[in-house]
């Protein structure tokens, strides 16, 4: 079984206070850490727990910077078998559709069973790639996955719905399946496997390789333009009730008996 | 002169780092208080290779190099100095030295076990009365047709409550001194050896450490390990290693108390302002911060001559261990002080780095003992 995983190298922003960059339309990446988008990691668990099962073999395909390098080695220290880096200036700054296209124009040119990826990216939260992708490949796709199952030229998949329930999809294969946070326990690479992908290769395309103009890659290509980055505006103040608990919760009490909830 | 660390020992800091703050961060607090040996982190710390880091990959090891091990073990002592020390002697106290001086047969048979965590290691070389004088020791080895019988009892053991393999030092010919120490491999079964009572330390609490009692143990011949009176030999070379890690646990230790120091002076604020605003708030990170770098490298000089080949880096291991030890010491005498009366309660962990913080200046040689060891170098 051919598994393709897409996965993106993200900042860590969870401890970080986040600055707006100096064009507005970005934040300010010094000191970030990198590392990979959450639900892109389960993705390729999943991947490795599927090669495991049944004798599979694993791709993982990124769209970025050089740095994204070190996204796709440590996931061939924790077994991946090939990795692909989509490294061209011109594929960058793209909206979902074009990174969506670059990665179906790489896809498509290869065997492939499963597509994995991540259900969102946590820097731009869109969801849009994984679907856009098995449009423009032309097979099923299922998202937001917590369950999956591999069946004979079919997979079935657990999709989280709200209120706790889960919808069971069966699709044929080939197949896109996004991947939510939790389906499993994300592996740590072992310094074994570290020290064995340090000497791996990572192959690279350009835009010319995937056969795509100027006009269809990055941000010439994109459907969508994003205008600028900005905070949410500040609220009305906040009222804050200071003393010690027992006088604090008696002006609660009342504020919540003047506003007619009590 | 390349300050930079490798891809490789980049990507292991990495994800050392992310398993040590998920796995580890979480219950250190909870083991310090309970003293209990962190079984369940060794077997998922073997999966990683980081009980087995230097040795190579015949022997079930990672094959990787000092400078590595020691960024390991300064990552996991950032969280949990207790799990940072274990991994220390495990690697640099009881698999290298297996390793270093052992038969080909001891390597096969022994590497395995301490590597892949079904038997975690540990040194005796300590005794009720031979601390900083290790030839003071009274343990004695007898030679009795096809073995060895050890009488004696060993103190302050790392890992004993976790291992199953030890590396023990003893006197087989008292009267030769020096030259009449030699070291033999112990399993925790073999018949006369027991392990006495656990200790209640100030800080480093979940590293088992407990008494080693030997009453007539018996050790077949084959466990003597590197030559009849060479163990002194084996004392110093190991010393040499380990002192490089143990500096790496100050380094990880002092850095954990750092990272700590800076979140709370950005969240707490008195006057009106965040307290990292006052001057005096910032003359303490920036001593601080400038002290782990140095001692930071150090620790990478002393084991990148070891990974170089260097015959010698007794001087270097020394000034690494002995300036890490000042260094973690007043580092998280520091973070406590940022942290006012937070800091002086277990709600906060830079409490517990600074009891963690005082063994570094004891134990693999006291600051004093690493003085000794610099000046007569200096003055050779």
């Amino acid at each position: 079984m051919k598994i393709v995983v897409c996965v993106k190298q993200v900042p860590d922003t969870a401890e970080a206070d986040v600055k707006l960059g100096s064009d507005g339309r970005g934040i300010e990446m010094e000191g970030l850490p990198l590392q990979i988008n959450e639900s892109d990691n389960y993705a390729l668990e999943e991947s490795l727990l599927i090669k495991e099962d049944r004798d599979g073999e694993v791709t993982v395909i990124t769209l970025g910077p050089e740095s994204a390098d070190e996204v796709l080695r440590m996931s061939m220290a924790k077994g991946a078998d090939e990795a692909v880096r989509l490294a061209d200036p011109a594929l960058e700054g793209g909206d979902a559709w074009a990174v969506a296209l670059a990665l179906a124009k790489a896809i498509g040119g290869m065997e492939y069973d499963l597509v994995l990826t991540g259900c969102m990216a946590s820097d731009d939260g869109m969801t849009q790639v994984g679907v856009t992708l098995a449009e423009m490949l032309g097979v099923p796709h299922a998202t937001y996955v917590t369950e999956m199952e591999i069946g004979d030229g079919s997979v079935t998949v657990g999709r989280e719905l709200e209120g706790g329930l889960v919808e069971r999809v069966e699709m044929s294969l080939p197949a896109v399946v996004t991947i939510q946070t939790g389906i499993n326990e994300p592996r740590y690479a072992s310094i074994m496997g570290i020290a064995k992908a340090a000497k791996r290769e990572i192959h690279t395309k350009s835009a010319a390789d995937l056969c795509l103009d100027a006009g269809e890659a990055g941000e010439a290509g994109s459907r969508t333009k994003l205008l600028k980055l900005d905070y949410p505006p500040a609220g009305e103040g906040a009222e804050i009730l200071d003393g010690t608990p027992s006088e604090a919760s008696a002006k609660l009490a009342n504020v919540l008996k003047e506003k007619g909830f009590a | 002169m390349d300050f930079n660390l490798t891809q490789d020992q980049k990507m292991v800091r990495d994800m050392v780092r992310e398993f040590a703050m998920n796995e580890l961060e979480p219950i250190a607090a909870e083991i310090d208080e309970s003293r209990e040996f962190p079984h369940a982190s060794m077997k998922k710390m073997a999966k990683l290779g980081l009980l087995g880091v230097v040795i190579p990959e015949e022997y079930g090891g990672a094959g990787m190099d000092f400078t590595t091990l020691a960024i390991i073990v300064e990552e996991i002592s950032r969280v949990c100095a207790s799990t940072g020390v274990i991994t220390a002697v495990n690697n640099s106290l009881a698999a290298y030295p297996i390793y270093h001086f052992g038969t080909e047969e001891q390597r096969k048979k022994y590497l395995p076990l301490i590597t892949s965590g079904k038997s975690l290691g540990a040194i005796g070389i300590t005794e009720p009365n031979a601390g900083s004088d290790p030839a003071s020791m009274e343990t004695t080895a007898v030679l009795d047709g096809d073995h060895y019988v050890l009488n004696g009892t060993k103190c302050w053991i790392t890992n004993a409550e976790g291992a199953g393999v030890f590396v023990i030092f003893a006197y087989t010919d008292a009267a030769a001194r020096h030259k009449g120490m030699s070291a033999f491999i112990v399993e925790k079964d073999f018949p006369g050896f027991s392990i006495g009572k656990h200790e209640n330390l100030m800080g480093i609490r979940a590293t088992g450490n407990t008494e080693l009692i030997m009453d007539d143990c018996k050790v077949p011949k084959e466990n003597l390990l590197g030559e009849e009176g060479g163990g002194f030999k084996v004392i110093m070379h190991t010393l040499d290693v380990s002192r490089i890690d143990i500096g790496a646990q100050g380094v990880g230790i002092a850095q954990g108390a750092l990272d700590a120091a800076v979140k709370y002076s950005k969240e707490r604020e008195q006057f009106g302002k965040p307290i990292c605003e006052f001057e005096m708030i910032q003359d303490m990170i920036a001593e601080m911060a400038t002290q782990i770098d140095a001692a930071r490298l150090l620790v990478y000089r002393s084991a990148s001559m070891k990974d170089a080949g260097a015959k010698r880096f007794t001087r270097e291991a020394a000034m690494a261990k002995y300036y890490a030890a000042e260094v973690v010491v007043d580092v998280t005498r520091k973070a406590v002080q940022i942290h006012g009366g937070y800091g002086y309660s277990k709600e906060y962990a830079v409490e517990r780095m600074y009891r963690d913080a005082k063994i570094i200046e004891i134990y693999e040689g006291t600051s004093q003992i690493q003085k000794i060891v610099i000046a007569r170098n200096e003055l050779r």
